[in-house]
C-alpha cells in the first residue's frame, strides 16, 4: 500500500516535470489556429513543421525577419572554442598547481573558488570597457574572451580536485625516466583525464550555450548568440503573438544542451556536483 | 624527489596567464567597479569622486527597494521550496525504486535548458488569455483563475514556481548523492532499535546532509544573485516594475539608461548581499572539511 504511494508520489512529480516540454512540443507542431482555440493538453489534430520552419528561418529577430539559423551558427561558434580553451587551460593549470607548483596554492585555490562564484553583475562595466578598448565589444571573439576568462576558475578547479586523486607515484615514475613538466602531462596525465575531460567539456558547453547576461551585455544584433535571439523573437511586443513558432524557437535553442545532456546524463551530474562539492 | 628546475618554472609559466587573467578580471575589475561606483559617472566612466551619492540616490529609488525586496522574497522561496522538493524526491527516490535512473533523469533535465527557454515556455504556459487558466475554462471550470502573470502582486511567484522547476532536480541529485554516502551501519542499527523510518530520516539521516545542504544552498544563492534571464524574459520585470530583480535593474542603468555611477553601485550592493548570504554556507561547509 505504502509503495503504490510511493511509486504514485514519483511518478506524479515525473509528470510535473515533463507537462512543460509536452505542451511546448506540441504547440509547436500546431498551427496558429489550433493554438488559440486553447487547449494547452491536446495534440495537435493538423501536425505540421510550419512553426519550425519560420523560427528557423524567416520568424523577426528584432527588426531583422531571418529566423534563428543565423544565431544558431554564432552560439556553436562562440561555445566551440570557449569550451575547448578553457577545459585545455584548466587541464594543464589542474596539473601545474597540484603536481608541480605548491606555493601560493592555497590563495590561488581561494582566488578560483571566488571566481567560481561572482555576481557577475560587479564585473559587467569594467569588462564592456575593456573589450571596447581592445576593439572586441559587439564581437564574438569578445564573448569568447570572457567566457574563457570566466570559464577557466570552474575547470581548473575541476582538474585540480581530479588531479589530487591521481597518485603522485605514477608521475614520479615518468620523472625517472626523463620526461620533463609538458612530457608527463601529454603522455602520462592526459590519457588519465579522459572522464574529467568528457564532464569539464559538458559543464562548459551547457553552461556557455545557455548564458544570456554576457550575451546580451557584450553583443550586438549580428553576433548575438540563439539565447539572446530567442529571447527577441519571442519577448516582440508588436503584432499578434504566434505563439506555434515561440516554442519551435525555444526548442531550437534548448536542443543542443538537451541532446548532449539525455546523451551522457551521468557525466553532466558529475560536473554539476563535482566542482561544488570541493568548494 | 628532486624537481628538476627548468620543470618548476615550466610549471610557473603555464599558471602566470592564469593568476594574471583571474587577477586582472576578478578582483581588478571588481575594485573598478566600486571606484566607478563613487563618481557620477553616465554615458562614460568619470572618474571625479562624489562619495556615497549613488548609493543615497540608489536607495531613494522606489524602483530599487522594490527590486532588492523581490531579491530577498524570490531568494527565500526560490531556495526554500528547491530543497523541500528537492529533499522529499532524494528520500523517495532512496526507497529502492524500479525505474530510479529514468525518474532522475526526468527530474534533471530542465537543468539542462536555459532560463530563456524556460522563461519562454512558462510565459506561454501561464499567460491568461491562452495558457492554463483558458484551457482549466474551457474544460468546464469556469471560475477557474490562475492570472499571476498580470497581477502585480503575484506576478515574482511566477519566477518562484519557473525557477523551483528548473532547479529543484539539482538539490534532489546533491541530496541522493549525500543519502548514498551516509553509511547503512547507522540505519540498520536504527532498525534494530525499532525506530519508524520517518523518525530515521527526520533525526539520523536529514542532519547527517549538513553538508549536502551546503552545497545545495551556495549553488542555489549564485543562481538567485545571477538570476537575470528568468526575470528579463518570464515577466520583464513587470507588471510596471513589480517583479523587477536587482541584476536585471543593474544591467538596464549601466547599459540601457548611461548610469554607470548608479548601476556600479547596484553592483556593489548586489556583491555585498551576496557575501552575507554565502559566508554562512562557506563556513557550515569548512566546518566539515576539518
Amino acid at each position: 500500500m505504502t509503495r503504490v504511494a510511493l511509486y504514485a508520489a514519483l511518478l506524479g512529480a515525473a509528470l510535473l516535470f515533463l507537462i512543460p516540454l509536452y505542451v511546448v512540443g506540441t504547440a509547436s507542431l500546431k498551427p496558429l489556429e489550433e493554438i488559440r482555440a486553447g487547449g494547452l493538453f491536446s495534440l495537435p489534430v493538423a501536425p505540421t513543421f510550419a512553426a519550425w520552419a519560420k523560427a528557423w528561418g524567416s520568424a523577426c529577430v528584432g527588426a531583422n525577419c531571418v529566423g534563428l539559423k543565423g544565431y544558431f551558427l554564432n552560439s556553436w561558434l562562440m561555445a566551440l572554442p570557449a569550451v575547448a580553451i578553457s577545459v585545455a587551460v584548466g587541464a594543464i593549470n589542474g596539473y601545474a598547481l597540484t603536481k608541480w607548483w605548491f606555493r601560493g596554492s592555497e590563495f590561488l585555490f581561494g582566488a578560483l573558488v571566488v571566481g567560481c562564484l561572482i555576481p557577475f553583475q560587479v564585473i559587467l562595466i569594467p569588462a564592456a570597457r575593456t573589450l571596447a578598448t581592445l576593439g572586441l565589444f559587439g564581437s564574438l571573439s569578445g564573448l569568447v574572451l570572457i567566457h574563457v576568462a570566466y570559464g577557466v576558475p570552474v575547470t581548473t578547479l575541476l582538474f585540480r580536485n581530479f588531479y589530487l586523486t591521481v597518485p603522485d607515484p605514477i608521475l614520479q615514475a615518468a620523472r625517472l625516466d626523463g620526461a620533463g613538466f609538458f612530457a608527463a602531462f601529454f603522455h602520462v596525465i592526459l590519457p588519465l583525464s579522459l572522464p574529467m575531460l568528457a564532464v569539464a567539456s559538458i559543464l562548459q558547453f551547457t553552461g556557455i550555450w545557455n548564458d544570456f547576461l554576457f550575451g546580451v551585455v557584450f553583443t550586438g544584433p549580428e553576433s548575438a548568440p540563439v539565447t539572446v535571439a530567442l529571447n527577441n523573437l519571442a519577448g516582440a511586443t508588436l503584432g499578434a503573438k504566434e505563439w506555434n513558432v515561440n516554442m519551435a524557437a525555444a526548442l531550437i535553442a534548448a536542443l543542443p544542451t538537451l541532446v548532449v545532456y539525455f546523451v551522457s546524463g551521468r557525466w553532466f551530474l558529475r560536473g554539476l556536483t563535482a566542482g561544488a562539492i570541493k568548494a | 624527489m628532486r624537481l628538476h628546475r627548468r620543470d618548476h618554472w615550466a610549471a610557473l609559466l603555464v599558471l602566470v596567464p592564469t593568476v594574471a587573467v583571474a587577477g586582472l578580471f576578478l578582483f581588478g575589475f571588481a575594485l573598478w567597479s566600486g571606484w566607478i561606483s563613487l563618481t557620477s559617472s553616465t554615458l562614460l566612466p568619470r572618474y571625479d569622486f562624489v562619495g556615497w551619492l549613488q548609493y543615497q540616490r540608489l536607495f531613494a529609488m522606489a524602483r530599487w527597494l522594490t527590486a532588492y525586496r523581490n531579491l530577498l522574497v524570490f531568494g527565500v522561496l526560490f531556495i526554500g521550496f528547491s530543497l523541500g522538493l528537492g529533499l522529499l524526491l532524494a528520500i523517495l527516490l532512496d526507497r529502492k525504486i524500479r525505474g530510479e535512473g529514468i525518474l532522475r533523469t526526468i527530474y534533471l533535465y530542465p537543468m539542462a535548458v536555459s532560463f530563456v527557454v524556460t522563461g519562454t515556455a512558462w510565459r506561454w504556459i501561464l499567460d491568461p488569455s491562452l495558457g492554463l487558466q483558458e484551457t482549466a475554462r474551457g474544460l468546464g471550470w469556469a471560475s477557474f483563475s490562475f492570472d499571476w502573470l498580470s497581477d502585480p502582486d503575484r506576478s515574482l511567484y511566477t519566477l518562484v514556481i519557473a525557477g523551483v522547476w528548473q532547479s529543484a532536480g539539482l538539490a534532489m541529485a546533491l541530496f541522493l548523492a549525500g543519502l548514498r554516502g551516509i553509511d547503512g551501519e547507522i540505519v540498520k542499527a536504527a532498525r534494530i532499535d525499532g525506530a519508524p523510518v520517518w523518525k530515521i530520516y527526520a533525526f539520523i539521516l536529514i542532519p547527517l546532509l549538513k553538508p549536502a545542504f551546503a552545497t545545495a544552498g551556495i549553488l542555489l544563492s549564485v543562481t538567485v544573485i545571477r538570476s537575470f534571464d528568468l526575470v528579463v524574459v518570464l515577466t520583464g520585470g513587470g507588471p510596471g516594475f513589480s517583479s523587477d530583480l536587482p541584476s536585471r535593474f543593474m544591467v538596464e542603468m549601466a547599459f540601457r539608461r548611461d548610469q554607470l555611477g548608479l548601476g556600479a553601485a547596484s553592483a556593489m550592493v548586489i556583491l555585498a548581499t551576496f557575501i552575507a548570504v554565502i559566508t554562512p554556507f562557506l563556513y557550515a561547509g569548512r566546518q566539515r572539511a576539518r
